[in-house]
């Protein structure tokens, strides 16, 4: 890649090389060394890319046209079997269950998330500085706390046996919730779940609708202040139509982290929930595979799923776009 | 919205001094009584920012405080608010006398993992996005595709594939394996957000240095490489946390005790069978959470502007 050098500058490093030579520059060079640049810094992101994620997709397309069970793992020839795998899935109501189940805890996710998000966002611009500094902390260790750990303590929390929250509402609000198991019923499950999952990502969204926030100008909030609209008048007619872009992005990012949700779901079934009534299009994917050792069901039921998730994000990829320009 | 309305009067005036509360305020006569509403205004809003700061809190309070404490403790009828009697004997527990999966190789795989990862990551995705962001090319547009589609694809949907080619590549329970895997699923975002900050250097400014008489080289590495050193710390930084908290290729493609990472070893506590030692479970918990809690810390402001400018603007 060092090759691409020029006369007066047999610089060392691509980099160096390569950043003057961008749009900004009228004068074109014919020579193939510069238009091949780009392409030569490229190459290291796409081996890796082709190899690593583009390698096994091709492989998950081709198995899911495959019968392929325990015997091909151990080396039987897998034999095609058209769109059998798909109609199996397709015709199979536990894939409906998964999928309905998946679309509406997102649904009610993603609308939760949103909403407390945006108001913290609101609180955050309205507090003095040492409070505003108080919530960033508490909303900083929240964003920080893995997945894992943090389902783990909301687990801990919600334990039928000790945990804080039985021995709060028996102790303190004389409710009966000793031994309360809330993973047991599917319900409840999804409650807890949807808890660790909407206070994870609160945070990401509040910081970034606020720094957002920080872009609306002042005098355009108080123009509308002084054509005498009212804070809701000026959240949805100023502040809202501001935000759009970064809105819809963050909408989207939070519909596909949540429909693909794995970590939180598996681990709380690991705690005690049922995993044949909890599972989601992630967890289901990884029983269906790993479990019954049907990797041509699950590679199928694998392509549906990226389709599906690709679908939504097709909103998302051409926003990024066009703010490429 | 009519009820808004009313209401304008009297946030007009405590807007001015940055007091008013959300649009939760009741809406009420106007001007004259303002003072004592900007000090109920002031109220509510310290009252909700407490609200806000405990709920964000309390589970990483009670996972600490729990891990301070002797199980038996623990699981004793009485709750304890506070780690009376408190030790940092579960750390130990859980460091040396393992009964499940040793925790100091999963640490050492954890570092190794993550850190190459990071490594390998920031390099290979700053030339990509110096490639985008500083020249035009045809198929320039397909690759900005690829990458935003990339990041959609869940791993879950991946697992199986992903066991089967590493199985024949014989990298399942390899630090490279997992490395691999990593930096192919951290680059795309890497290259995304980086080239953002690419893009917040111009190249005018460069170009001016070598006026001014620097080489190609020097220019670049006097001028544009500390502009751009934030983005890559914070950019790195992202990446080393998605590293360090990746669980589900952890765990089918390493899952051998002597090759696990960190969450794969934690996930080892868990006992559905109600077994489970919250005390040292919550000591493994807070191992895993500290480094990425300081690294949050540091790089928290960067972190936000970062993804909006990554995410949102061009």
């Amino acid at each position: 890649m060092s090759t691409v050098t020029r006369p007066e500058a047999p610089a060392r490093d691509d980099a160096g090389a390569a950043l003057p030579d961008g749009p900004p520059r009228p004068k074109r060079r014919g020579r193939t060394g510069a238009r091949l640049t780009p392409y030569a810094l490229l190459v290291p992101a796409l081996i890796i890319l082709i190899a690593v994620i583009g390698w096994p997709l091709l492989q998950l397309v081709i198995m899911s046209f495959q019968e392929f069970g325990r015997a091909q793992v151990f080396g039987a020839p897998p034999e095609f079997v058209g769109l059998g795998n798909y109609l199996g899935v397709l015709g199979d109501p536990e894939f409906w269950q998964v999928l309905g189940r998946s679309v509406l805890f997102a649904a009610a996710c993603v609308v939760i998330t949103m909403v407390v998000g945006v108001l913290v966002a609101l609180l955050m611009r309205k507090l003095a500085a040492g409070w505003r500094l108080l919530v960033s902390v508490g909303l900083l260790l929240a964003w920080a706390m893995p997945p894992l750990s943090a389902t783990i303590v909301w687990g801990w929390i919600f334990d039928s046996q000790y945990g804080v929250l039985n021995y709060a509402l028996s102790e303190w609000f004389g409710l009966d919730f000793r031994g309360h198991s809330w993973l047991l019923e599917p319900l409840s499950f999804f409650f807890v779940a949807g808890i660790v999952i909407v206070w994870g990502a609160i945070p990401f969204v509040a910081f970034t609708v606020f720094a957002g926030l920080t872009q609306v100008p002042d005098e355009v909030l108080e123009a509308a202040q002084l054509d005498g609209a009212g804070p809701f008048k000026r959240f949805f007619l100023v502040i809202v139509p501001f935000l759009r872009p970064i809105l819809i992005v963050v909408t989207i990012l939070q519909i596909i982290w949540d429909l693909r949700v794995f970590t939180q779901i598996y681990a709380l079934q690991a705690l005690g929930g049922l995993a044949e009534q909890t599972n989601t299009l992630g967890v289901y994917i990884y029983r269906v595979s790993l479990g019954t050792g049907d990797f041509g069901v699950g590679g199928a039921i694998s392509v549906i799923v990226v389709l599906f998730l690709v679908a939504i994000s097709l909103y998302y990829v051409r926003q990024s776009l066009k703010e490429d320009r | 919205m009519t009820a808004a309305d009313t209401r304008a009067a009297v946030t007009a005036g405590a807007h001015a001094h940055g007091t008013t509360a959300l649009p939760a305020t009741p809406s009420a006569a106007p001007t004259r009584r303002r003072s004592a509403r900007s000090v109920v205004g002031k109220v509510l809003l310290a009252a909700s920012a407490l609200v806000i700061f405990v709920m964000s809190v309390f589970p990483v309070y009670w996972m600490v405080n729990t891990s301070l404490q002797p199980n038996s403790q623990v699981r004793g009828s009485e709750v304890h608010f506070w780690p009376e009697n408190g030790s940092l004997q579960n750390y130990i527990d859980v460091i040396f006398n393992y009964e499940r999966a040793p925790f100091l190789p999963a640490l050492a795989n954890s570092l190794q993992i993550t850190l190459l990862t990071v490594l390998i990551a920031l390099v290979f995705a700053f030339l990509a996005a110096v490639a985008v962001t500083r020249f035009r090319f045809r198929s320039r547009v397909s690759f900005i595709i690829a990458i935003l589609i990339i990041q959609m694809i869940p791993a879950e949907a991946m697992i199986i594939s992903m066991f089967r080619v590493m199985d024949s590549w014989h990298l399942l329970n390899s630090i490279a394996g997992l490395t691999l895997v990593y930096v192919a699923t951290v680059l795309p975002f890497t290259i995304w957000t980086l080239r953002g900050f690419v893009d917040g250097v111009p190249a005018d400014l460069e170009e001016a240095a070598m006026i001014d008489g620097l080489s190609r080289t020097q220019a670049f590495w006097r001028i544009t490489f500390p502009l751009l050193a934030p983005g890559l710390v914070a950019t790195g930084v992202f990446g080393f946390i998605q590293a360090w908290n990746e669980f589900v290729f952890a765990l089918v493609i390493n899952p051998r005790p002597e090759a696990m990472t960190l969450p794969v070893w934690l996930r080892t506590f868990l006992d559905p069978n109600g077994g489970t030692d919250w005390a040292q479970l919550m000591a493994g918990s807070t191992l895993i959470a500290i480094p990425v809690v300081i690294f949050f810390l540091i790089v928290q402001n960067r972190m936000t502007s970062g993804m909006v400018s990554g995410a949102v603007k061009g």
